[in-house]
């Protein structure tokens, strides 16, 4: 019998109709996956554990009636449900970002290398100081590396994220208030019009109540408003403004602002989400600052791990660091230690903020990273953040509408003024998933109709830059077209548009078992 | 500089397009006194891979690890074993390198993850709905305050006196900066059934602790009666989210919330952070709740889809009128929670449970048989306060030395609290027999 000769077909032949609906509801690689509760069964367990030995009990009789039904895997079973979940989701990995205000730059794996170090991930947070000394020294070596990039006196190191590192420099400042004997009568933050939502709901949180200053045609604060809110001064607790600001643009009046807030008798928090943009080129302690926030996984690259966890050291100037939240750590003679009690040398501590020490593990992965750019690199690290910013504004002023004349910082901002009527910037958004890129920040900032604000960060090279402006360009004349089509995407994507208002009205939190059809049908 | 990949030429034509001169200016708007001068000084320069990674291993080498050698270090987060696939499986790109999903159409899988997370911690909880996840449990615990008294509109707060001090401090904080009164009970091992003794018409909620931070077991039933006969919540407190397998849950109990520490189930010990808070409630709270929720919908197609919801509570839509400052969840921990239950689930995750009762009652029983040693809390799951006739800082100190690390002293976190000569230790599914021999023999040297 002689050898098959034709062998496979190599070429593709063309197929007049695509391929619709499967059977099994997966598309080529990307496979269905239903929830663990209609696939797990209910009795098995994917972890190997010796039996109990059934015989103690020292409970007291306070034992749990019902038992926790819930589904198990087997591991390969596991395994799988994550990987295929996993695939439903745009990553940085997978491509450019360029979600503005968010910072969404390449994670280094020495970084998660580094944090997985049993000397660092197998610490107990309570154990005996003497047996934690290098975990004390990191973070010690790290608070010197932020004090000396912001050129500032002090920094609290436990809280948790950003937004808890707003809480902690309005604490401060409250703190201070009170110390002064003005803490009931000083309770007026002035905020602007364009800050991230959590600076307003901070204030309210510290019970102060927000005054809302209005931007002018720049972009910038607007100082004619910033002075009529400073007519009467004696209940100015401060200012929370971010910058480089919210529209992308750094405040060019920033001294005298930081001025007139201290003149007046308040603190000037500054909202450092954007730090990436003037790291190692401008430090906030020489702007006038009393305290400001570092998003660890902004600016110094901690995985942002689909929501967090986050990370939120806070820098305070001399006049707030008597304040500083308990814990933190000191140096002496005999090394390390933690002062862990709002009393003795930290009795003017304004509180605990958390259990234990702060975001340890981020910590790790943000000196790893300093330490790999040195403060060449980190220069380096803003320089082109800002360049490839400007670049994707150079590139897209002729499609799209840019919000403010100049040069941009680190992200740039376009308003929908371009757009066709029905066109909006949900559906340039939508649009840009099918050309596999997630979307920029939509609707953000408020002072800007149908803002669209890009951040690509530095970790892009030129290229992917190009291919992205590209594809962004051909979206932008669409919707200047009023290309109706656009009003459906994404038509690529793992899902088509969700109905975002139906969740809301009746929100369905967890699954729930199916209820058996005879008892439906009564 | 391996993480930047623009080119010298990349730049100088990128430039040119711009139009721009250089980089400098982008910068024209920094005032003049606050442009630096060449780099910022008083920092090394860039290093590369292997010369970091020597750096970090220095550091950790100075630091003695959980499994060195017997460990018996609790009081809020727990060492655990972690099967190896939870660590791939949070390590995956997709997930950990991905935002919050505010484009669910290309976050399914993060979106999905939390809703089975929901479904899980309010199953563990007994609760209706758990949203998805805080920073940890203490800052949970605040916000459960806060909760509570925008729920009843009222502005005071009764902590047990079993609750975890470092809770306590951060839910006074969070509150004293509201203009809540909170009124903390005195420590105490078996008091959280005082609470009922402390509500009143004006007060928000009593929060009570089980397992307490002593250790103590307790049913809340009746403290939730009188808290609810006055209007009042239960805000039901956990920082050992494995002892949910074995003890009362708060849903059993009749809490209004439950808040915790999911560290133990997924996560490391990190040294105290990054964990991963849990906060549940009942379906009437869910509007009020902080944090995020995620939800069931249908996308174009009719088909079943998942997206964040309700976030008309939340700070980038409510700003000032927000229910809360927070903008993040604890997100990659979460999943890790997740994985690891969905590996365990009910029938693992009670037999861990198990297995870490009988790990804590055979040291409870070893350290019971050295003179001297008393065993004080009345009731535990995995962990217990006990007394020596000696100071617990050189008790600890001299364990230590012998290679144990005993527990926690209670003096450490209650400096003021009449507890000089009280340790609290605890067991896991780690704790081995010989482990507990080690430090029963040690003890009975060191008292």
């Amino acid at each position: 019998m002689g050898m098959q000769s034709t062998g496979r077909p190599t070429s593709p032949v063309s197929v007049i109709t695509p391929a619709g609906s499967t059977v099994s509801g997966s598309k080529g690689l990307l496979q269905r996956e239903d929830l663990i509760f209609e696939v797990g069964s209910w009795d098995k367990t994917g972890v190997d554990l010796p039996a109990p030995k059934g015989t103690k009990n020292r409970l007291g009789g306070v034992t749990r009636k019902a038992e926790t039904s819930l589904p198990g895997l087997s591991e390969p079973e596991a395994v799988r449900h994550y990987v295929r979940l996993s695939q439903k989701n745009y990553a940085i990995d997978l491509g450019l970002f360029p979600l503005g205000a968010c910072t969404m730059k390449h994670n280094p794996r020495l970084n998660e290398k580094a944090a997985r170090i049993p000397g660092f991930a197998d610490v107990h947070p309570m154990q005996p100081q003497g047996t934690v000394q290098g975990a004390l020294e990191l973070i010690d070596e790290l608070a010197t590396w932020l004090k000396t990039l912001t050129g500032m006196p002090a920094v609290a190191m436990s809280p948790k994220a950003g937004a808890h590192g707003e809480l902690c420099g309005m604490l401060a400042i409250r703190q201070a208030l009170i110390a002064r004997g003005e803490g009931e009568t000083r309770k007026r933050v002035l905020v602007p019009a364009s800050a991230h939502g959590t600076n307003p709901a901070t204030a309210i949180q510290c019970g102060f109540v927000v005054d809302e200053i209005a931007a002018d045609a720049r972009g910038r604060v607007d100082m004619v408003d910033l002075k009529s809110k400073l007519e009467t001064t004696d209940d100015i607790a401060g200012i929370m403004l971010t910058n480089p600001n919210t529209c992308g643009l750094f405040e060019t009046d920033i001294k005298e602002i930081a001025d007139l807030i201290h003149a007046a008798g308040g603190y000037f928090y500054c909202d450092g989400a954007n730090f990436n943009a003037i790291v190692g080129r401008v430090r906030p302690g020489d702007l006038g600052v009393d305290a400001m926030h570092i998003n660890l996984h902004k600016t110094f690259s901690t995985p942002h791990g689909g929501g967090g966890p986050g990370s939120g050291p806070t820098v305070l100037s001399d006049a707030l660091a008597p304040y500083a939240p308990v814990p933190y750590v000191v140096k002496d003679e005999d090394g390390f230690h933690l002062v862990e009690a709002a009393e003795g040398e930290a009795s003017e501590a304004f509180g605990r903020m958390v259990a234990f020490h702060g975001q340890m593990g981020m910590f790790v992965r943000a000196l790893t990273y300093m330490l790999s750019h040195g403060a060449d690199g980190l220069k380096q690290v803003a320089e082109d953040a800002v360049l490839n910013a400007n670049y994707v504004q150079a590139r897209m002023k002729d499609v799209m509408t840019p919000a403010f004349d100049g040069y941009c910082m680190h992200e740039a901002l376009f308003s929908d003024a371009f757009t066709a009527e029905g066109i909006e910037t949900i559906d340039i958004a939508k649009a840009l998933i099918d050309e596999g890129y997630h979307p920029m920040t939509m609707y953000f900032p408020l002072v800007v109709h149908g803002a669209m604000l890009i951040e690509p960060t530095e970790t892009e090279s030129k290229q992917e830059l190009d291919r992205f402006c590209d594809a962004l360009a051909d979206v932008a004349r669409r919707a200047a077209a009023g290309d109706e089509a656009m009003k459906g995407a994404p038509y690529l994507a793992p899902k088509k548009r969700l109905d975002e208002t139906r969740a809301a009205r009746k929100p369905i939190l967890k699954w729930t078992p199916p209820v058996p059809e005879a008892i439906a049908a009564e | 500089m391996r993480y930047l990949p623009l080119t010298p030429e990349d730049r100088m034509a990128m430039l040119n397009t711009i139009g721009a001169a250089s980089v400098d200016d982008f910068y024209e708007d920094v005032p003049q006194s606050a442009r630096l001068d060449g780099q910022i000084r008083d920092l090394p320069d860039h290093q590369g891979e292997l010369a970091v990674e020597r750096h970090m291993a220095r550091l950790a080498g100075k630091n003695r690890t959980a499994s060195d050698g017997p460990f018996f270090v609790g009081a809020g987060a727990y060492k655990h074993h972690v099967p190896a696939s939870v660590d791939m499986i949070i390590q995956r790109s997709e997930f950990l390198t991905t935002y919050t999903p505010y484009q669910p159409e290309i976050a399914q899988g993060t979106l999905q993850t939390l809703f089975e997370f929901q479904t899980q911690v309010a199953a563990m909880t007994a609760m209706d709905v758990a949203n998805a996840s805080m920073y940890d449990g203490s800052t949970a615990c605040a916000e459960a305050a806060v909760m509570a008294c925008r729920v009843t509109r009222r502005k005071k707060v009764v902590l047990s006196g079993g609750l975890h001090p470092h809770y306590a401090a951060a839910t006074r904080l969070l509150c004293e900066a509201q203009g809540i009164e909170v009124i903390e009970l005195a420590p105490a091992i078996d008091g959280e059934l005082e609470l009922a003794n402390h509500v009143d018409d004006t007060t928000a909620c009593v929060i009570g602790q089980s397992p307490n931070v002593f250790g103590t077991v307790t049913d809340l039933s009746s403290v939730a009666a009188a808290a609810h006969e006055k209007k009042a919540l239960l805000v039901s407190v956990f920082t050992e989210a494995v002892s949910l397998g074995l003890v009362t849950p708060p849903g059993e109990m009749g809490a209004d919330i439950a808040v915790g520490e999911g560290q133990s189930i997924g996560n490391s010990l990190n040294f105290g952070g990054p964990y991963v808070g849990l906060f549940a409630c009942t379906q009437k709270l869910v509007r009020q709740m902080p944090g995020r929720l995620c939800g069931e919908t249908v996308d174009a197609d009719g088909e079943r889809g998942f997206v964040l919801t309700l976030s008309t509570r939340e700070q980038h839509i409510r700003r000032d009128k927000a229910t809360s400052n927070i903008c993040t969840n604890s997100g990659l921990c979460a999943l890790a929670f997740t994985a690891h239950m969905t590996l365990l689930g009910g029938t693992g995750f009670k037999q861990l449970a198990e297995l870490k009762h009988e790990a804590a009652c055979d040291l409870a029983d070893a350290l019971e048989a050295v003179p001297g040693v008393e065993i004080l809390t009345p009731r535990f799951f995995n962990e217990f306060a006990f007394e020596t006739p000696v100071d617990a800082e050189a008790v600890l100190a001299m364990l230590d030395e012998r290679g144990v690390l005993g527990g926690v002293r209670v003096s450490r976190m209650l400096p003021d609290g009449g507890m000089g000569n009280v340790i609290l230790a605890a067991a896991t599914e780690c704790t081995t027999q010989d482990d507990i021999a080690a430090y029963a023999a040690a003890l009975k040297e060191v008292i």
